[in-house]
C-alpha cells in the first residue's frame, strides 16, 4: 500500500510546488492592496525565461535567476500602472496575460526557430539535490518518497517560512498589512503606501518567476506553449483559499496538488471520481470558502483600491 | 451657428472621443512593427499582407465578419457589466455554458422544425448564461464576495464541467453507440445557422453565418437598454457613483444581480452562435476558448459603448484574420497577439491620462477657491 500512496504524495508536493511560490506572490501582492491577476503571465514569463537562459548558459540555477528578474520586470510593468498611475489592476493584469503568451510563443518562435516547445535542457533540477542525498537512503520512503522530490519542493517551503516571518514577525510585515487594509492611516503615521506596494509586487512578480521556472527547470527541462495553462489562477485561488496567509496558502497548495495528483494517478488507488471533477476542485473549494462554507476568506479592506497621495 | 462651426464642433467632438482609442491602436501596430523587424521582415509587407487578408475581396471582409461575430457578443457583455461596475471577467464561462446548452437543446429537440429550434436553443442558451453569471453576481451583491475573483473560479469550473459532459454525457459513443469522440455529438442540420456563402456566391469560400446579424441585434439591444430605458439609466448610474444611485432611489444590488445576469446572457448567446455557426460541437479542451478574454479588450478598445465596440470587434476581427495570412509571410502570428496586448496597456493608460485631465482642473477650482478664502483670514486678522 505505501509503495502506492508514497510516489503519489510525492507527486502532489511537485505539483503543489508552483503554485505554492505564486500563491506566496499573490499574498505578498494583495496583502500590500494590489490584486494581482497577472500570475499566470509572469508564471508564463519565468517558465520561458528560466529554460532559455538555462539552455544558452548551460546552468539551471542560472535560468532560475533569469525566471526570477523576469517575474520582477512584467510585475513591475502591473506596479507602475496601478500604483503610480491609478490605473485599474484587473485590466492591466488581463494585459500581462495576454502579453506573456503572445511574447513567450514570438520569442520561441525567433530563437528556436520552431513552434510549440523549446529544446530540453539535459541538467534539470528535477532530482533530489544532492546534500540530501542521505535521505533517499531511508528505509521505504527513502526510494518511494525522497527520491520524488526536487530542490523546488524544499525551496517552497522555505519561501513559505519565510513570507511567515517577513509578513507577520517584522516592521516592514506590518507595514504592508497596514498599507493593505487602511493605506490612509499607514500613510498619516509616515508609512510610503507606494514604496511598500512597490516592494510586494516586485517580491510578487520574483516568487511567481520562481513558479514559472520550478514547472520547466524544475519539472518538464522544457518549455511547451500553453503548459501553464490556468497555472496561475489556481494559486489565485490559493491564496484566497488560503485566507491570504503564507501558511493558509501552503495548505490550500497541497489540497489542491494532493487532488491533481490523485486526478493523475488516483486509478491506482481505486479512486473512481471522475477526473474533471477533481480538475474542478480547487476552484469549487475557493467558491465555498469565500461564501463562508469552510471558514470565511475576506480579503484585505484596500485590496484592489489604488492609493492617491494627498497633498499634504 | 452656422454649418462652417457646426462641422468643427462635430470634428472636434469626434476627436476628443476617438484620440485615445486611436492613440492604443496605433502604439499596438508600432510595437508589432518592431517585432516583425526583429523576426527578419518587412512591417510594411507584412500590413499590407494582413489587410488583403481581411479586405481584398467580399469572401476576405466575409471572413472578417466571421471572426467578428463572437468577440462582438462577448465585448458587450463585458461592457455592460462593467458599465454597471462589475469587472465580469467569466465570460469564458458563460460562453461555455450557452455552447453547451446549444448542444443539449439541439440534441433533444432535434425533430422540431428549423426556426423554432433555433429559436428555443438561443433561449436556454441564454438562460445558461445568466444563470452561470448569476452565481457571481448574487454573491457579490448578497454578500460582498468580489466578482473578479468568482468570475475567475466560475470559467474553471465551467471548463471542466462541460469536458465532463463532453466525455461522459453528450459522446457519440453514449447517444449513438459509435465509437468515442474528444468531442460532443454534432449539431443536426436543422440546428445550425445558415452560412452567407450557401445563399450569395459573393461570399467565396468566406465562413461568415446569420450569427453576424444577431450580434449587431445584440449591440442595437443594448444601445436601447442602456440609453434609452429607465433600467439602463439606472444601471449606469450604478457604475457611475453606487452610493449617489442608491440615495436615488436605486436598488444597488438588485442593480448588480441584472446587470450581471444581463452581461452572462450575451455571452451565453455568443456560444450558442458560435456552436450553431461554424462548430456544431464542442470539444474537450484543456483551456478555456479565450473569447471572453478577448471581449474584455473589444470592450475597453470600443469605449464601452456599443457603435464603439462594433469598430472594434473589426478591428480584431480583421487582426485574428490577417494573423493566418501574416503567418503564410514567414511571421509568428504571435505578433497579433502583442498587438492587442499593447493596445489594452494602453487603453488602461488613458483612462490614467483622464484622471490627471480631471485632477488638473479639480485642482485650478481649488486653487481659485483657496485664494479668496485665504485674503478672508487676512482680513480677520
Amino acid at each position: 500500500m505505501w509503495i502506492v500512496i508514497l510516489p503519489i504524495l510525492a507527486s502532489a508536493l511537485r505539483l503543489a510546488t508552483p503554485l505554492i511560490f505564486s500563491a506566496l506572490g499573490g499574498t505578498f501582492s494583495e496583502r500590500s492592496g494590489v490584486v494581482n491577476i497577472a500570475l499566470e503571465g509572469i508564471m508564463v514569463m519565468g517558465a520561458f525565461f528560466s529554460i532559455l537562459f538555462a539552455d544558452f548558459t548551460g546552468s539551471p540555477w542560472i535560468g532560475v535567476m533569469a525566471a526570477i528578474l523576469a517575474g520582477m520586470l512584467t510585475a513591475l510593468l502591473l506596479g507602475v500602472v496601478s500604483i503610480h498611475l491609478q490605473g485599474n489592476q484587473v485590466v492591466m493584469g488581463t494585459a500581462i496575460n495576454i502579453l506573456a503568451v503572445g511574447l513567450t510563443s514570438y520569442l520561441l518562435q525567433i530563437i528556436y526557430k520552431r513552434f510549440g516547445q523549446t529544446d530540453a535542457i539535459t541538467n534539470a533540477l528535477t532530482n533530489n539535490p544532492t546534500i540530501l542525498a542521505f535521505l533517499e537512503k531511508l528505509p521505504v520512503v527513502g526510494k518511494a518518497f525522497f527520491s520524488g522530490l526536487t530542490p523546488f519542493v524544499y525551496l517552497a517551503f522555505f519561501a513559505v517560512g519565510l513570507s511567515y516571518y517577513v509578513l507577520f514577525r517584522t516592521p516592514f510585515g506590518l507595514r504592508v498589512r497596514a498599507v493593505g487594509e487602511h493605506p490612509k492611516a499607514a500613510d498619516t503615521v509616515g508609512v510610503n503606501v507606494y514604496k511598500i506596494r512597490y516592494i510586494c509586487v516586485l517580491i510578487s512578480g520574483a516568487l511567481a518567476g520562481i513558479a514559472g521556472a520550478s514547472l520547466t527547470v524544475g519539472y518538464t527541462a522544457i518549455f511547451r506553449e500553453h503548459m501553464v495553462s490556468g497555472k496561475g489562477f489556481i494559486a489565485l485561488a490559493a491564496m484566497v483559499f488560503g485566507k491570504w496567509h503564507p501558511v493558509g496558502a501552503l495548505l490550500a497548495c497541497l489540497f489542491f496538488g494532493l487532488a491533481e495528483a490523485l486526478s493523475i494517478q488516483g486509478s491506482m488507488l481505486g479512486i473512481k471520481i471522475p477526473t474533471e471533477f477533481m480538475h474542478m476542485l480547487p476552484y469549487v473549494a475557493t467558491i465555498l470558502a469565500l461564501i463562508g462554507v469552510v471558514g470565511k476568506a475576506v480579503a484585505p479592506a484596500a485590496d484592489g483600491e489604488p492609493y492617491e497621495k494627498g497633498e499634504n | 451657428m452656422n454649418d462652417g462651426n457646426k462641422l468643427k464642433k462635430i470634428t472636434k467632438d469626434l476627436w476628443l472621443i476617438l484620440r485615445f482609442p486611436l492613440i492604443s491602436i496605433a502604439a499596438g501596430f508600432f510595437i508589432g512593427a518592431v517585432l516583425i523587424l526583429i523576426a527578419g521582415k518587412n512591417p510594411l509587407i507584412a500590413y499590407i499582407a494582413l489587410f488583403q487578408g481581411s479586405f481584398g475581396g467580399v469572401d476576405k471582409i466575409g471572413e472578417t465578419l466571421f471572426k467578428m461575430t463572437p468577440i462582438l457578443m462577448t465585448g458587450l457583455s463585458f461592457s455592460i457589466a462593467f458599465r454597471t461596475g462589475l469587472f465580469n471577467i467569466g465570460g469564458e464561462g458563460q460562453f461555455l455554458a450557452g455552447a453547451i446548452t446549444a448542444i443539449i437543446a439541439g440534441w433533444y429537440f432535434q425533430s422540431l422544425p428549423h426556426l423554432l429550434l433555433v429559436i428555443i436553443m438561443f433561449i436556454l442558451a441564454i438562460l445558461a448564461g445568466a444563470a452561470w453569471a448569476s452565481i457571481a453576481g448574487v454573491l457579490k451583491a448578497k454578500m460582498g464576495i468580489h466578482e473578479v475573483i468568482t468570475t475567475i473560479m466560475l470559467n474553471y469550473t465551467a471548463l471542466y464541467l462541460v469536458n465532463y459532459i463532453v466525455r461522459a454525457v453528450m459522446n457519440p459513443q453514449i447517444l449513438l453507440g459509435t465509437k468515442a469522440e474528444a468531442h460532443t455529438v454534432s449539431l443536426p442540420d436543422a440546428a445550425r445557422l445558415t452560412k452567407l456563402k450557401d445563399v450569395f456566391e459573393i461570399f467565396g469560400r468566406s465562413s461568415v453565418h446569420t450569427g453576424i446579424f444577431i450580434a449587431v441585434g445584440c449591440a442595437v439591444f443594448m444601445y436601447i437598454l442602456l440609453f434609452r430605458t429607465t433600467l439602463g439609466y439606472e444601471l449606469r448610474s450604478g457604475g457611475l457613483s453606487p452610493d449617489a444611485a442608491e440615495y436615488g432611489g436605486v436598488k444597488k444590488s438588485r442593480n448588480i444581480i441584472m446587470a450581471m445576469g444581463i452581461s452572462g446572457a450575451v455571452a451565453g448567446l455568443a456560444g450558442a452562435v458560435n456552436v450553431m455557426g461554424i462548430t456544431y460541437y464542442v470539444a474537450q479542451s484543456s483551456t478555456t476558448p479565450g473569447y471572453g478574454f478577448d471581449g474584455i479588450a473589444v470592450g475597453l478598445v470600443g469605449g464601452l459603448h456599443p457603435i464603439g465596440i462594433i469598430a472594434s470587434s473589426f478591428l480584431f476581427g480583421i487582426l485574428s484574420n490577417g494573423a493566418r495570412k501574416m503567418q503564410l509571410e514567414g511571421i509568428p502570428k504571435e505578433v497579433i497577439a502583442i498587438i492587442q496586448g499593447v493596445i489594452i496597456v494602453f487603453i488602461a493608460s488613458q483612462y490614467i491620462i483622464k484622471i490627471i485631465y480631471k485632477k488638473r482642473k479639480e485642482n485650478e477650482i481649488k486653487k481659485e477657491k483657496i485664494i479668496p478664502e485665504k485674503s478672508k483670514e487676512e482680513e480677520v486678522r
